[in-house]
């Protein structure tokens, strides 16, 4: 079998060595009993090709967003991926390395860590950010549990404009780990005021920029009233590329940010792995969840990077630890830093302004669609859209004609019959004119 | 042709001049890279966008006001800067990586590739499900055989890790408690010899954590176990195969106690890799297990994440399975997403993840699973199981076994064998870094004094361990000579840096690059 290297001579060896007769006495702590007798009933081992076979076969009983007009966003955004970063992230030095526990034999991977905290850092406009989350979604509740450590409160209130699976995962995690969550009603026209709602139990509150449903809205005010009530603001971004053009969480009072980075390197990949990007003030750093790189010097006093406070860590702390975090999402982390070291200040403000541009084009365009409403005054790259009939059965229509046209609200709010007529579409620098145009004509088709 | 040349190239061998320090601080290969902040330059750029097209813009009053502060790079300085970066890395590319209780195996490139195809990699989550069919299959398929290798009836996919794993088992034992009205069974336990995060994982979802000592033997103290249990006790959380490499052989007897004081069984399955195929942890009486598709099932480890960690679960905490899952319809699968369309008798204790889980990892993972297939795992165990065994037989006498064995998939060391010598676990693990060895585990398990924890895989040869065999048996010797420890507390000196100071970090923490002050305010 191609990846097993001993051979019946060595194993024999081997256990001659060890002296035992058999491979099954190295299970004699294994009660007879519960020992298989026969391989268990799956298939037998195959060689690559016949691999390869039955993954073309999956493959081929989809439809991918990159072979027809999409305009999926809701959380997860298509963008273009620089050849190089795939190239880079396959290199096998990263790719097959293990957290950098041995930091001697792993600059590499720190000095990319720290790069990436620093590259956060910066466009999310905070203090400190650490070495990467699971994915904005469960770094969003991580940034709860932060809130409730920081103040010693247990309420946190969820913006209607929050991504609903960012307020399912904090509503989990509240009702598991014994905190309050209070929900604000879904915001499909970005109006929701959130401040008369703090009281002097919130450990904070938790909004979305932008919103789930697109619209921009400045949160500056909102964070004078958490900061003056002793609550934080915490800030979730769904689309990082926003960034390079849009008012950053840091600059608008946000004492967390919790952000999806899936936008800047990582593919779609029907929802996962991507990369949660976590940041915060300073003075909060001791109570920030998961791995966080270190500037230090070594024994000749070079500079290097380790692995830092890990007293807040499982390993060290158990259940006194800040999070049970331990593997994160580095390989995604790296995706992300490649792709935005190439794309520099520049090219990041150049891929927002494009995909701002793409979006005031299709929103413009879709409003002409007759029984089309869009819902945003301000947005980045996605707007809600009001239509005259379910847009469930529309989605399903634009499938039917090869177009992936939006995300229906009903796919999160099953129950919400104010909702279930909206639609969310994003834009991205994907997206042609004549794609835009193909969306709003089959639109005149289907409506 | 210039003959001379052959013999100038000729090293001068033992003796010769002292190295002499570089101008650059280069050494060779070992190229100083600076950060990507001190190369950038304003104006330059790795990607070449389009002008957008003129339109009013509509941002409100939200646009950016300052730079951002992002240095620009071309793509040869960024593909050089990364290569050069993987330089200072080891890897399971590079070499025996045999890091105990994280499985470093082999990643087989095929599984990279088929998690690239096109029709997988740009599938959105939110798409219709009409048209994710295949993924479904996919991801139904991998959910069939991993019940089937653990003998479970059920599986929640979407945890991102291991850790998330635990809390996603250890709230669904919580949930079943609660639907039964016991809101009072709040007190776990948890072996001394628990990684961290079981501890941690079972304090965040609101239990108190009673930990329990291991026996002699390096197993978990039954008598000690039957005296904790009690009626508050919600749930044992035990490793198994455990992380002194032993195999728990009170499982079943465990099982049977906890079943019948009303508590659950948490099985963390960071070990599977030495039973898979051949022992279906569901046969022990366990009710979860999570089970890392980066460790048994070969998806790449990548520097730290990302991770997977389905759970299995056993009939009585199925009905609490987290969202979301799949169900086969009339017309194709369903992605169940919400607890209304969960249909009777279940009772989902929520979401722990955005979107439907880490469906690139469940590619690779399905790829490995299917290349080896039923009989391929079995051997996988097997050999990985021979391979550890293989170390402690060759390396007992040389180090101080914790344990009798056999072991399963790792070999566990105490540092006795460095007793009086002045050499610690920490300096003979960086003595093996100058070997061109990846260190093995060390201080960990917390039961053993000064662990060394080695777990070599199934996909090292007998070449490749007789290496490492020889050369952890030289240092073992070096240690115990007189005055050797000098030599050891310097180690390691052929990597791209010496030891580092990690209190020096901690202390005074500097976790991002700052732009250099002009000299006019330094000195203020």
């Amino acid at each position: 079998m191609r990846y097993l290297p001993l051979t019946d001579a060595d194993r024999r060896a081997m256990l001659q060595a060890i002296g035992v007769g058999s491979l099954d006495s190295l299970y004699r702590d294994v009660p007879e009993g519960v020992r298989l007798k026969a391989p268990v009933e799956l298939p037998r081992h195959m060689g690559e090709l016949e691999v390869e076979r039955e993954f073309q076969a999956f493959a081929s009983g989809n439809l991918g967003t990159a072979s027809v007009p999409s305009f999926l966003g809701a959380g997860a955004y298509r963008h273009h991926i620089p050849a190089s970063v795939d190239h880079l992230i396959q290199r096998g030095e990263f790719l097959t390395s293990y957290t950098p526990y041995q930091p001697e034999v792993s600059q590499g991977t720190l000095q990319y860590l720290f790069e990436f905290q620093t590259q956060v850092a910066l466009i999310t406009g905070m203090e400190v950010a650490n070495a990467s989350m699971y994915d904005g979604a469960s770094a969003s509740a991580e940034a709860v549990a932060m809130a409730n450590r920081v103040t010693q409160r247990k309420k946190a209130i969820l913006s209607g404009g929050l991504h609903p699976h960012y307020r399912e995962i904090c509503v989990t995690r509240g009702r598991w780990g014994d905190f309050e969550t209070v929900l604000a009603a879904p915001d499909p026209r970005g109006g929701e005021e959130l401040a008369s709602m703090i009281d002097d139990k919130t450990s904070c509150v938790v909004v979305a920029s932008p919103s789930f449903f697109g619209h921009l809205r400045d949160y500056t005010a909102l964070a004078n009233a958490c900061h003056a009530k002793g609550a934080l603001l915490v800030v979730a971004v769904a689309e990082v590329v926003s960034l390079g053009l849009v008012k950053p969480p840091g600059e608008m009072g946000a004492d967390i940010v919790a952000a999806e980075g899936q936008s800047i390197g990582i593919p779609l990949s029907f929802g996962g792995p991507y990369l949660g990007l976590f940041a915060a003030r300073e003075k909060f750093v001791r109570q920030m969840p998961g791995r966080l790189c270190g500037e230090t010097v070594d024994a000749e006093g070079r500079r290097g990077w380790v692995l830092t406070l890990s007293t807040r860590e499982q390993h060290i702390r158990r259940e006194k630890a800040t999070s049970n975090i331990c593997t994160n999402s580095s390989l995604c982390a790296l995706a992300f830093t490649i792709h935005l070291s190439l794309l520099g200040e520049a090219g990041l403000t150049r891929l927002a302004a494009l995909n701002h541009a793409n979006a005031v084009e299709l929103a413009e365009r879709l409003a002409a669609v007759k029984g089309v409403e869009v819902l945003n005054k301000a947005f980045f790259n996605e707007v809600t859209l009001k239509l005259p009939r379910p847009a469930a059965e529309v989605v399903e229509a634009l499938a039917a004609r090869r177009i992936l046209g939006g995300v229906p609200l009903s796919r999160f709010y099953p129950d919400s019959p104010a909702l279930a007529d909206l639609m969310l579409v994003a834009a991205t620098e994907m997206n042609t004119q004549g794609e835009i145009e193909a969306l709003a004509e089959a639109l005149e088709e289907v409506l | 042709m210039d003959l001379s040349q052959d013999r100038k190239s000729r090293p001068t061998g033992a003796g010769g001049p002292r190295v002499p320090p570089t101008i650059s601080g280069n050494r060779g290969l070992l190229i100083e890279e600076p950060l990507i902040f001190e190369q950038g330059q304003e104006g330059r750029t790795g990607v070449d966008l389009p002008e957008p097209r003129r339109r009013a813009e509509r941002l409100g009053a939200m646009r950016r006001a300052g730079k951002i502060g992002l240095p620009g790079l071309s793509e040869p300085q960024v593909v050089r800067h990364y290569t050069r970066l993987s330089q200072k890395n080891y890897g399971i590319d590079s070499g025996l990586y045999p890091l105990g209780s994280c499985t470093m195996k082999h990643n087989p490139r095929l599984n990279e590739k088929v998690a690239r195809l096109a029709g997988l990699a740009d599938l959105h989550p939110l798409q219709p499900v009409s048209t994710v069919q295949g993924a479904l299959a996919l991801i139904d398929r991998l959910a069939h055989w991993l019940k089937t290798l653990t003998g479970m009836p059920a599986v929640a996919l979407s945890p991102g890790a291991g850790a998330h794993g635990e809390l996603c088992g250890m709230i669904a034992i919580r949930a079943a408690l609660e639907a039964r009205g016991e809101r009072a069974r709040r007190r776990v336990l948890v072996p001394e010899s628990a990684h961290g995060t079981n501890p941690a994982t079972g304090a965040e979802c609101g239990f108190t954590i009673d930990p329990i000592p291991a026996n002699a033997r390096g197993r978990v103290d039954l008598a000690a176990f039957k005296q904790k249990l009690g009626p508050d006790v919600a749930a044992l959380m035990v490793t198994n195969p455990n992380t002194c490499g032993l195999f728990e052989p009170d499982m079943v007897e465990l099982a049977e106690h906890l079943h019948e004081s009303g508590a659950y069984f948490y099985c963390d399955g960071a070990n599977f890799n030495a039973i898979v195929g051949r022992v279906r942890p569901g046969d022990l009486g366990i009710d979860c297990m999570h089970i890392n598709l980066h460790k048994t099932f070969s998806t790449p480890h990548g520097g730290g994440g990302p991770g997977s960690g389905p759970v299995v679960f056993s009939a009585a905490l199925a009905p609490f399975a987290p969202l979301p899952w799949i169900v086969h319809g009339a017309d194709g699968l369903r992605l169940v997403e919400h607890a209304e369309a969960a249909g009777a008798g279940s009772k989902p204790f929520g979401r722990l993840k955005g979107y439907h889980g880490q469906m690139g990892m469940f590619i690779r993972a399905l790829a490995y699973m299917m290349s080896h297939g039923a009989d391929g795992l079995a051997q996988v165990a097997a050999d990985a199981v021979l391979n550890a065994n293989y170390l402690l037989a060759r390396l007992g006498d040389a180090l101080t076994p914790a344990f009798a064995g056999p072991c399963m998939h790792e070999a566990l060391f105490d540092d006795r064998f460095l007793k009086d010598s002045g050499v610690s676990t920490l300096d003979f693990a960086k003595a093996m870094i100058d070997e061109g060895f990846h260190p093995m585990t060390m201080y960990f398990p917390l039961v053993v004094h000064g662990a060394l924890l080695m777990e070599p895989t199934e996909t090292e040869s007998k070449e490749s361990l007789d290496q490492f065999i020889a050369v952890v048996r030289g240092l073992a010797e070096r240690a115990k000579q007189p005055g050797a420890a000098e030599a050891f507390h310097g180690a390691p000196y052929f990597t791209p840096r010496r030891r580092l100071d990690e209190t020096a970090a901690a202390r005074k923490p500097e976790l991002r690059w700052r732009p250099p002050q002009p000299a006019s305010q330094a000195a203020e």
